[in-house]
């Protein structure tokens, strides 16, 4: 009986051990041959688990012969006006769906679900038109506009808004607070933690947007980290430098795994709460 | 600063589901300067929509506010220059303690605007009021319930203002705290003489420490006096039977021939017509006598230390059982029935809709 | 003024999704009814259903149908049953939970794009070198295979598991969830009552757990059907020549890319997939309530 209790405990930490080896591999392995030098890589016919000499020369190339760093401050800058512009949106609304009075908030925030079961493939098409014949095609507004509103942070903040006692209201306009100043000074701090976690949760869907900056963008100039990884891999430093490719991947999944590593419980609780991915 | 309460009255229109109701119907009443006030009644009865109407967050349907001698009925609450602590206290959670007293003063704008210094000074006055002085570095959630009462009463007042209100500010307390804290309010209403309007449900704490007490049923204002006078001279059955505890025992009667009958006791002469009424008596206005008039069968006797309680029943009440309460030295035979003389002043009569009807004294 | 506020802090949202959501729902079924539409001039020659039949006629969107196809009918129930058993492995331990937790949820977080480039060069074979994936399948006595411009069933287990290496940590942490969830009591009494444990399984665990899980088959469905960016990171941006496009990857290639300029088929398509996600959703819920009327 001891034997076998014993013996199932050692099969599930095997398990998990195997598949936490399965997640981790392939940072592993790209870590591993971005300090791996060029010759030395190709030399391997079988591909060897460690590095002998570790070099730094992929990520001076990484940032020399192609423009990494500009399609990481190009994701930077999108990433934080997009994420700073959709929280003053969303703030808003949820502000009106929550607190205040007037004729049809059912109807239209109603409405505004529904919007959530809209699939973006099928809006994708028009937008794209639509922000062709704005010219905006290659711009930061082209990039950014349609990026901005999220439906489901509204719903989110709004519940939380609803939670906040009605007498912190009226205890602030008591202590001489406009309805400007309540939002700003008592409900969203009150709120923080919906904040921070929305403010996550949008940071990483920017970080890691590919397809509408695919479609709104073909001069490199405005290329987003996953637009310049495909641009790396299909004409940077000629399609063998894999070592080089690594660097690049390391040094652009490197922002949100710090995110990750600082903020994992209430990334992993705000992803409970209803995101999905994509 | 005096407030005038003229005419006010508060309609709820009409809801989807709900039919239009009148909270609080046109109330007339002055409020001394530097009195503490106790608006009393059951839940429902238009206290707490007074409270906010002479606060702001409700706009009278009809009627005027004065503050001293100005008009502010049409003054919104954020420049009306009120203090008030709510039922929950309503702290801000994501300040310090601190802040939270400071928060009043910070708000000021243009002329008012206060030096950081001078708000520093009068936060830490208003603390050292309450004596939170040594939590100022907490946040609300790290304090007892009696604490956070402090912070919330700290806030209200940090900016000296002209009213004080509170809502129900001791139902979120336990027993032994709400005796202190109401203590505590008193002290504080008196050392810093701010007129103050108290809301409650609960009548022994409106009478333990107002100067004066409003009891409202359905939004119509019923007797406003001091606490000691509305509860020997109540106004009609409402007030009788909402002061005091245990309640009154109230009894049907009826005027024979110049003489109260209840039930089949003959109790004294009255100089009235004859007429079918209830008789009021509080627990404390019966003598256990054996010659005496009113006769109960004895069911159960209650010894409580202090006092004695008496549990009886007569034919003539419209309750369940009546409570009498007596001396604990008062000695009591064993027996079925139980005998009582009445003192006239603890007892009242109303009429058929429940108004007082006066007595004379040497009836 | 008061009654025009309201409407003043709803007007940024209002405008953007008028514009960006509502306006395309309508804009798109336009589209899909224009026949002979122009990009350049913007004109249109009739009304009909002819881009759906083209659509439906196209040699790749076929393909990219197939594609998707497999996709979701391998990884869906694969990746659901992967999670559970991780996260029933997961609630069994309580050392190092909150560590294995973490570390099972880090590829949400990484950009799918560059993990991808990754997962291609450990399934590539190249002249070089056979790759690290073809290193263990000798080591072990196969044939290596080029799991990347190889035949077409090596491409689609690559496919695979790229999907379910991505779309687990959403899986386990809502199952680990639904698991910590339910009342410790319940397992409580089973040991009280000597029930085995696989019948505590059957009985207690997964009857309490089956909501989430139908939650998770359902928008498991509905994002393996939209799979695109994933076959993008593996095989490149020309999925029609690599033969591993998906229906949504045929709708931007028809809007734009190397064959781009068609809105109209890009639209007849979009609502084509959006048919299908509807269809199987709808059904999915069915089945499920129909479950929950059975017990």
């Amino acid at each position: 009986m001891k034997n076998k209790h014993l013996l199932k405990k050692i099969c599930i930490h095997v398990f998990l051990a195997f598949w936490a080896l399965v997640v981790l591999f392939p940072f592993y392995w790209m870590v591993l041959t971005s300090f791996k030098s060029y010759g030395s890589y190709n030399s391997e016919y079988i591909p060897k688990l460690f590095v002998s000499s570790p070099t730094l020369e992929n990520y001076i190339s990484a940032f020399s012969e192609v423009n990494l760093a500009g399609y990481f401050g190009n994701t930077v800058l999108f990433t934080v006006i997009t994420t700073g512009v959709m929280l003053f949106v969303t703030i808003l609304a949820a502000y009106a769906f929550a607190r205040l009075k007037f004729k049809g908030k059912n109807i239209v925030f109603t409405l505004f679900l529904s919007l959530m079961m809209i699939p973006n493939e099928l809006v994708v098409i028009t937008n794209f038109v639509t922000i062709t014949n704005w010219n905006l095609r290659n711009t930061f507004m082209g990039l950014i506009l349609p990026s901005i509103t999220s439906v489901f942070y509204i719903y989110l903040l709004k519940e939380n808004f609803e939670q906040v006692p009605e007498e912190l209201y009226k205890a602030a306009k008591v202590d001489g607070l406009s309805d400007w100043e309540y939002l700003w000074k008592v409900l969203l701090p009150v709120c923080s933690p919906t904040v921070v976690t929305i403010t996550i949760l949008k940071v990483i869907e920017c970080w890691n947007s590919y397809v509408w900056p695919r479609l709104i963008t073909d001069n490199e100039k405005y290329y987003l980290v996953s637009n310049g990884i495909q641009e790396i891999r299909e004409n940077g430093f000629g399609r063998e430098n894999i070592p080089a490719m690594m660097a690049a991947v390391v040094v652009i999944s490197i922002p949100l795994i710090i995110l990750f590593l600082l903020f994992h419980n209430k990334i992993m609780e705000g992803v409970k709460r209803g995101g999905t991915k994509g | 600063m005096k407030i005038v309460l003229e005419n006010l009255t508060k309609v709820f229109p009409q809801g989807k589901h709900t039919p239009a109701v009148t909270a609080v119907d046109h109330f007339n009443f002055e409020i001394p300067d530097g009195k503490l006030v106790a608006l009393l009644g059951p839940s429902g009865c238009g206290k707490s929509t007074t409270l906010n109407m002479i606060c702001g967050l409700e706009t009278p349907t009809e009627g005027k506010i004065f503050f001293g001698d100005e008009d502010i009925t049409n003054v919104p609450v954020e420049n009306r220059d009120v203090g008030m602590v709510f039922q929950s206290y309503a702290l801000y959670p994501h300040l310090t303690v601190k802040q939270n007293i400071m928060f009043p003063l910070e708000n000021k704008k243009g002329k008012e605007k206060l030096g950081k210094q001078v708000i520093e000074e009068k936060a830490m006055k208003a603390a050292k009021l309450v004596q939170i002085d040594s939590l100022m570095d907490r946040k609300p959630s790290a304090l007892s319930g009696g604490q956070q009462q402090r912070v919330a009463i700290a806030r209200a007042l940090v900016k000296q203002p002209k009213v004080l209100l509170l809502d129900e500010p001791l139902s979120n307390l336990d027993a032994r705290l709400r005796l202190s804290t109401r203590e505590e309010i008193r002290r504080i209403q008196q050392e810093t003489g701010v007129t103050t309007v108290f809301v409650t449900h609960d009548q022994e704490e409106a009478m333990s420490i107002s100067d004066l007490m409003v009891v409202m049923k359905d939004g119509v204002l019923q007797q406003m006096d001091k606490p000691q006078e509305i509860y020997d001279n109540p106004v009609n059955l409402f007030v009788a039977k909402f002061l005091g505890t245990p309640a009154i025992n109230v009894l049907h009667g009826k005027i024979e021939n110049g003489k109260l009958v209840i039930g089949k006791n003959v109790i004294f002469n009255v100089d009235l017509p004859d007429q079918n009424v209830s008789v009021g008596i509080r627990p404390e206005g019966l003598l256990v006598d054996e010659n005496g008039p009113f006769v109960c069968s004895l069911q159960k006797i209650e010894k409580l230390g202090r006092d004695t309680s008496v549990i009886c029943t007569h034919e003539g009440m419209q309750m369940d059982h009546m409570r009498i309460v007596v001396p604990s030295e008062t000695k009591i035979e064993n027996s079925d029935t139980i005998r009582f003389s009445l003192k006239p002043h603890k007892l009242y009569l109303f009429d058929e809709s429940e108004n007082r009807i006066a007595l004379e004294e040497d009836a | 003024m008061k009654k025009v506020r309201p409407w003043l802090y709803l007007l940024p949202s209002l405008i953007l999704l008028g514009i960006f959501m509502i306006y395309p729902l309508f804009d798109v079924l336009v589209y899909s009814l224009q026949e002979g539409y122009n990009s350049a001039s913007q004109t249109y020659s009739g009304i009909g259903f002819y881009n759906f039949s083209y659509v439906l006629r196209d040699p790749y969107f076929l393909q990219a149908v197939k594609n998707t196809f497999l996709l979701v009918i391998i990884t869906v129930p694969l990746s659901t049953g992967l999670a559970l058993l991780l996260s029933l492995a997961l609630s069994s331990i309580k050392k190092v939970k909150e560590l294995y937790q973490t570390i099972y949820f880090l590829p949400y977080v990484t950009n799918t794009l560059a993990v991808g480039l990754v997962f291609m060069i450990l399934f590539k074979k190249t002249p070089y070198s056979d790759g690290f994936i073809n290193m263990i399948i000798q080591f072990f006595g196969g044939n290596s295979v080029d799991f990347i411009e190889g035949p077409y069933w090596a491409k689609m287990l690559t496919m695979c598991i790229y999907t379910i290496w991505i779309v687990l940590p959403f899986k386990v942490l809502i199952l680990t969830s639904a698991l910590a969830s339910v009342d410790q009591n319940l397992y409580k009494a089973a040991k009280v009552d000597g029930t085995s444990s696989f019948r505590t399984f059957t009985k207690i665990t997964l009857p309490m757990i089956m909501p989430m899980i139908s939650y998770l088959v359902i928008t498991g469905f509905i994002g393996a059907f939209k799979a695109y960016s994933d076959e993008v990171a593996i095989f490149g941006t020309n999925l029609n020549a690599a033969g591993m496009n998906t229906i949504v990857g045929y709708v931007y290639d028809m809007l734009y890319g190397n064959s781009g300029g068609y809105p109209s088929y890009a639209s007849a398509a979009a609502l084509i997939l959006f048919a299908i996600v509807l269809t199987i959703t709808v059904i999915n819920l069915l089945l499920s309530t129909k479950g929950d009327e059975a017990e």
